[in-house]
């Protein structure tokens, strides 16, 4: 190597390292500061690591706010999310990638115009309708409209998934008598097991993180899921900011977790949006 | 055999709407009949706690003649995204970019971009709320540790979008990130060499090949970007409570506010429809200028 290649070799991991930096800094900073007594915390110049490390933060924040409750009702919303979606997505998406019906591409034009439709404009009425049932401050409102198509995007997804399968394999199932609920649910599901995975990640994800949606319509403690409680714990200890990031540390564990485990199908999940939209 | 050719497709079109009915379903119940509702909602005084009535246009001549917090909303979320997209599009395309080079350990380097995507932004709102506190955050220890000025950060009615924006980059960027990596690594080599043989330099490179190559993928950065800029709510809502003197009080904001705390769903429901047109137009806009610079292989597009 000349040089000037080796001078451009480290700009380039230079670069590179200060958007490393700037992603990681935040995120040790709150790992390091959920360890420490408020002693530490408030010290300047300020300390990399705890002098001593603090675990009764943990303790401390989960005690101050019932978490596990939180916990609960989040994987009340959480579950049935995941399954709405897998099932109902990708029963949708195949019916628009495989059949020939009227009105098709104006449905499919329709999942698109959804995609890009922000929620809050059709907050209101979808409200209103939910306090005229009587269902508002129950996980109804979270659940329900996930079991019809389980959002838009992931129809789309599955969708452009299920077209890259050859035909050929439908019609020799139906050459041997199989009928097409046999051929989605023993033969294309396999195929798009990949995609599967990737929207049962992004669901879980958005049902975890999710805050909008149960701002709006979980109303007393009881319901709160773990985004809205900690919320809550921001209004009421935002002295105390070791507990505080000790309580978001518990939020951030088990998404980091998931991601890392499934992160080859999310990766795919999400550049294929990109590129075939 | 026609009729049997018929019979076939029947039974086709019958099977394609039983497959497809939970998303159709799901379109017309939360989707098409909202986007009546809502029109029709905006007409009305609807508080929840009292019958409706026809009111007509009055909603949208309170917004637009005496609110005092409309126009004031609109030019702070108005900001908000043009800086977030500007900047948000700038920022993952040089990282992408840099991705793209023979680089070492690549995989960890995108599993750290993403990283921040991952963090719920409830979390990652206590976190920023902790990094830029004026007295004890990270953020003016550092410039003070460096010889600096402190900054204010979500504290000042000029910062504080600035500051909102850093961390929406910060919590966002990543999902960008991968999509342009995505489409810079299918550039085709042979394009590139070919403007190395013709003795073209890297900026060549890139304004000859590579951008117009990935322009299809910017358009779709862009426009996902616009839209989650302008529904811009959590930050603000946990950060900020809209303020200082409602310089974070975002569009979405000032709609919760109007239909929750004050429950005006009338009003909430003039503030969706504003909505819905100003986000048509500026898609619109997006999609007309977009001919000018996005590049489809094989055509006109």
């Amino acid at each position: 190597m000349t040089a000037v290649k080796v001078g451009q070799k480290a700009l380039l991991y230079l670069a590179l390292s200060v958007g490393a930096v700037f992603c990681l800094l935040p995120v040790f900073w709150l790992v390091r500061s959920s360890l420490m007594t408020l002693g530490d915390i408030f010290k300047f110049p300020p300390i990399l690591w705890p002098s001593h490390i603090r675990w009764l933060n943990y303790a401390e924040a989960t005690k101050a706010t019932p978490f596990l409750l939180y916990f609960r009702n989040t994987m009340i919303v959480l579950i049935p999310n995941v399954v709405g979606s897998l099932l109902t997505a990708s029963l949708s998406a195949y019916g628009l990638a495989r059949f020939r019906f009227p009105l098709r591409n104006f449905w499919f034009a329709l999942v698109l115009g959804a995609i890009i439709l922000p929620p809050a404009v059709v907050l209101i009425p979808q409200f209103l309708m939910w306090s005229k049932l009587h269902l508002v401050n129950s996980f109804l409102p979270l659940v329900v409209p996930v079991w019809f198509g389980g959002g838009a995007f992931n129809v789309f997804l599955l969708r452009q998934f299920f077209l890259t399968i050859p035909r050929d394999y439908d019609d020799a199932a139906l050459m041997d008598g199989a009928t097409y609920f046999r051929i989605y649910w023993q033969i294309m599901l396999r195929f798009i097991q990949p995609a599967l995975i990737a929207v049962g990640l992004f669901q879980f994800l958005f049902a975890w993180n999710d805050f909008f949606n149960p701002l709006i319509y979980l109303s007393s403690q009881a319901t709160y899921t773990l985004a809205i409680g900690l919320r809550f714990y921001i209004g009421s200890y935002a002295t105390q900011w070791n507990d505080l990031m000790a309580a978001s540390v518990i939020v951030v564990v088990p998404p980091v977790i998931v991601f890392f485990l499934g992160q080859r199908y999310f990766v795919e999940g999400v550049t294929l949006t990109g590129i075939k939209m | 055999m026609l009729k049997r050719h018929h019979h076939a497709e029947r039974r086709e079109a019958v099977a394609g709407y039983l497959f497809a009915s939970p998303i159709i379903l799901g379109l017309v119940i939360w989707v098409i009949a909202p986007l009546f509702g809502v029109v029709l909602i905006s007409l009305t005084d609807w508080n929840v706690l009292k019958a409706p009535n026809w009111i007509g246009i009055r909603n949208y001549v309170k917004l637009f003649t005496t609110d005092l917090y409309f126009w004031n909303s609109l030019k702070v979320t108005a900001y908000f995204v043009v800086l977030n997209v500007a900047f948000g599009i700038l920022y993952s395309l040089v990282v992408a970019m840099l991705l793209n080079q023979s680089v070492k350990g690549k995989g960890i380097f995108r599993s750290i971009f993403y990283l921040p995507t991952i963090v719920p932004i409830v979390a990652s709102s206590a976190l920023w709320l902790w990094l830029y506190n004026p007295d004890f955050g990270l953020f003016n220890q550092i410039l003070q540790g460096v010889g600096l000025h402190r900054s204010l950060w979500l504290s000042s009615q000029t910062s504080v979008i600035p500051s909102i924006v850093i961390m929406s980059i910060w919590g966002t960027a990543g999902n960008t990130i991968v999509i342009f990596l995505a489409a810079l690594q299918g550039v085709p080599r042979t394009l590139l060499e070919a403007v190395e043989i013709d003795g073209g330099n890297w900026w060549h490179k890139m304004t000859a090949i590579t951008l117009p190559m990935i322009s299809p993928v910017t358009f779709f950065n862009i426009l996902v970007g616009l839209i989650n800029s302008f529904t811009v709510f959590t930050q603000s809502y946990v950060m900020t409570a809209g303020g200082p003197n409602n310089a974070s009080l975002f569009y979405v904001y000032l709609l919760y506010r109007e239909g929750f705390q004050r429950n005006n769903m009338g009003g909430a429901a003039a503030l969706s429809c504003v909505l819905i047109v100003i986000v048509s137009v500026v898609g619109f806009v997006v999609f007309r200028t977009s001919r000018q610079w996005v590049y489809y292989e094989g055509g006109s597009g």
